[in-house]
């Protein structure tokens, strides 16, 4: 006998199975729902309060602010634009170096790698992520970029210099590429698990026309999976953009803080993210202030568009999936 | 039992709540944990959130007191519901640090500080360093310029240096906290100087005397107005203190004072708080913790690698501080 009819044997014993209660479902429902709503409402708040404070920014700059490329605390002059640029220029580079790397391990993570060494690989590149943004902002101060400075940027100066993005002097290495990098490292992982989900989401039948058909490992690889693929590689490079639009700390430690514009690679930069970071607590002036907040409420615009892109384009991917197809 | 009878102890205290400046934060804590000792009946929390954020907190009035590197402008004075007092508490000094070859010992002027952050001195080697420099080979190489990237009252104090002795930089860029750099890459904080300074051979970059010292960095000697070389110390910060001209409201600059002996970018910061106290018992507190900064905690403040204030300056400070109502 079960231990729950057991029990129940027992004389003046009730069930310990209770009767279905519908105060507790309606009670569940309503927990659960509240605890959605909150989440929802914090990122209303959020938006709102960035909206509120970048007001009086909003009222004396109007349009200008995003175009205007002066970011004068002392004349109280703010324009955007260096940043703006800044940070779309840093992502998307950093989203172009990442891509080849996290398809390239997701592909061998799948397809390649012997089954034994698919866990501890993905573990290793999950750690990654862990890794906290300022240590790896650290690292790269103390390491990454004196080699960058010392061995890298000098040879692609050298075999490369023809194309304006390496020209310019290579200064002290704390440019836009290094923060591409940074950003490029702390992407990875990120990419490279949703390129796995997307990849493993491709019915091996597909893999096994391939075979069939004679085709190699790589051949059958690109034909079966990444064609089917495009859709998802596209979608997680776009989580891996907007995660990159948002990163502050390894950034700043790294880029330079410099706000202009340039057309070489090697000249310092600035992001939205590392200067509301470096100058939100000195600020001053209110219009300081609220400038920072206004550049906050582009970041968060931005970020939550790209994220809507990219879930858009994933979702796709899941209904596939489930049909089968 | 020592955490109740200390959490007893705690309840029956009054806590006084400032915010504000980074750089006095040490001597402040120093402060506050000596006195604590003088007055057990009185606690004092203070967070070193930044000059900036200190101005903002005290004209709000979330805190009781705020504390600043650099004085509030006229303009955020009037933002203020109250007459909001300063009180200058300790004196430090921006230094020039460097990287470079051999780790000489350099020569500079206000001008040839200008040039290098304008943009406009580029090599080391250029005729205006050299001239500075005469027992020195300067190597042919760029300079490379770091200054902060976060607002700082040790930028204030450079900028407000670099405005009183460059025309040039007064009308391009001017003096703040945060200010637009014509030249050079920003690090984030002393520290982020210091480490792209160690890092970056042939750069150059400005921290606080204090952090230099602790740290151990090398730096310059810079040229005052009475054109003497002089060396980054408490004593030549004190005797910039000594001649500094100090108007009645206290918001005095002592960058490039007119002394032998002083240090031309040495800066002052100050405690930000009401003439009239809202809250009697806490005014009262405040104002004898004041005093009592201003007499005993001013001898502690030398161990600690800052200038304290000089007698003649203490007697008025101790005058204004007669004048807060409680």
């Amino acid at each position: 006998m079960s231990a729950a009819a057991a029990l129940s044997a027992l004389p003046g014993r009730k069930s310990i199975l209770a009767p279905p209660s519908k105060a507790a479902d309606t009670a569940f429902y309503a927990l659960t729902f509240a605890m959605a709503i909150t989440v929802l409402a914090l990122v209303l708040i959020v938006g709102v309060e960035l909206f509120r404070g970048a007001q009086a920014s909003i009222h004396s700059f109007g349009w200008r602010f995003f175009v205007g490329a002066n970011w004068d605390p002392v004349n109280n002059d703010f324009g955007a634009l260096p940043f703006i640029a800044g940070t779309a220029v840093s992502s998307i580079l950093g989203t172009a170096i990442a891509l080849p790397l996290s398809l390239a391990t997701a592909i061998f993570l799948t397809e390649l790698a012997p089954a034994w060494a698919r866990q501890p690989v993905s573990t290793l590149v999950e750690m990654l992520a862990s890794i906290p943004s300022v240590i790896l902002g650290l690292w790269g101060i103390y390491v990454m970029v004196p080699w960058l400075h010392d061995a890298l940027f000098p040879l692609l100066k050298r075999y490369f210099g023809f194309l304006p993005i390496f020209q310019g002097p290579i200064g002290g290495g704390y440019c836009m590429l290094s923060a591409a990098m940074i950003i490029a490292i702390m992407i990875v992982p990120i990419i490279t698990s949703i390129a796995r989900e997307v990849f493993r989401a491709v019915p091996d039948s597909q893999r096994d026309a391939a075979y069939a058909l004679g085709a190699t490992h790589w051949e059958a690889t690109r034909l079966a999976v990444l064609n089917a693929s495009t859709r998802g590689i596209f979608g997680a490079a776009m989580l891996g953009l907007a995660r990159a639009l948002g990163e502050t700390m390894a950034v700043t430690m790294v880029i330079g803080n410099r706000p202009g514009f340039s057309a070489s690679l090697f000249a310092p930069g600035s992001t939205l993210a590392s200067t509301i970071a470096n100058e939100f607590v000195e600020a001053v002036s209110d219009l300081h202030l609220s400038a920072l907040f206004e550049l906050g409420l582009a970041l968060l615009l931005v970020t939550i568009v790209i994220n809507l892109l990219a879930r858009l384009l994933l979702g796709a991917l899941g209904r596939k999936t489930r049909l089968g197809l | 039992m020592a955490v109740a009878a200390a959490s007893l102890t705690a309840s029956a205290q009054l806590l006084i709540n400032g915010a504000g400046a980074t750089f006095p934060y040490p001597i402040y804590s120093k402060w506050f944990y000596e006195y604590s000792k003088v007055d057990p009946t009185v606690h004092f929390n203070y967070q070193s959130i930044g000059s900036g954020a200190g101005q903002r907190q005290i004209i709000e009035g979330t805190v009781d007191f705020g504390a600043s590197d650099g004085p509030m402008s006229d303009q955020s004075l009037s933002r203020a519901p109250a007459k909001l007092l300063h009180i200058p508490t300790v004196a430090g000094a921006d230094v020039l640090t460097y990287n470079l070859p051999g780790n000489p010992h350099l020569n500079l002027d206000g001008p040839a500080i200008a040039g290098i952050y304008l943009g406009t001195i580029t090599k080391w080697n250029d005729p205006h360093l050299a001239a500075l420099n005469p027992g020195l080979t300067l190597p042919d190489s760029d300079i490379e310029v770091v200054h902060r990237s976060d607002g700082s009252g040790t930028t204030y104090i450079l900028t407000d240096y670099l405005s009183s002795v460059s025309p040039e930089w007064a009308r391009r860029v001017g003096r703040g906290t945060s200010v637009r750099w014509p030249a050079g890459l920003g690090a984030k904080g002393n520290e982020g100087v210091t480490g792209q300074v160690r890092q970056l051979p042939s750069s150059i970059g400005y921290v606080e005397l204090v952090y230099a010292l602790q740290n151990k960095l090398p730096y310059a000697d810079v040229q005052n107005a009475a054109g003497r070389s002089i060396t980054p110390s408490l004593e030549s910060v004190s005797a910039a203190l000594a001649t500094a001209k100090v108007p009645e409201d206290f918001r005095f600059s002592i960058v490039n004072a007119p002394g032998e002996g002083a240090y031309p970018i040495s800066g002052v910061t100050w405690l930000l708080l009401y003439e009239q106290q809202r809250d009697p018992q806490k005014g009262k507190k405040m104002v004898e913790f004041l005093k009592w900064a201003m007499t005993k905690g001013e001898s502690m403040a030398a161990p600690l690698n800052y200038a304290p204030m000089p007698s003649n300056l203490l007697q008025r400070v101790l005058e204004k501080i007669d004048k807060i109502k409680y």
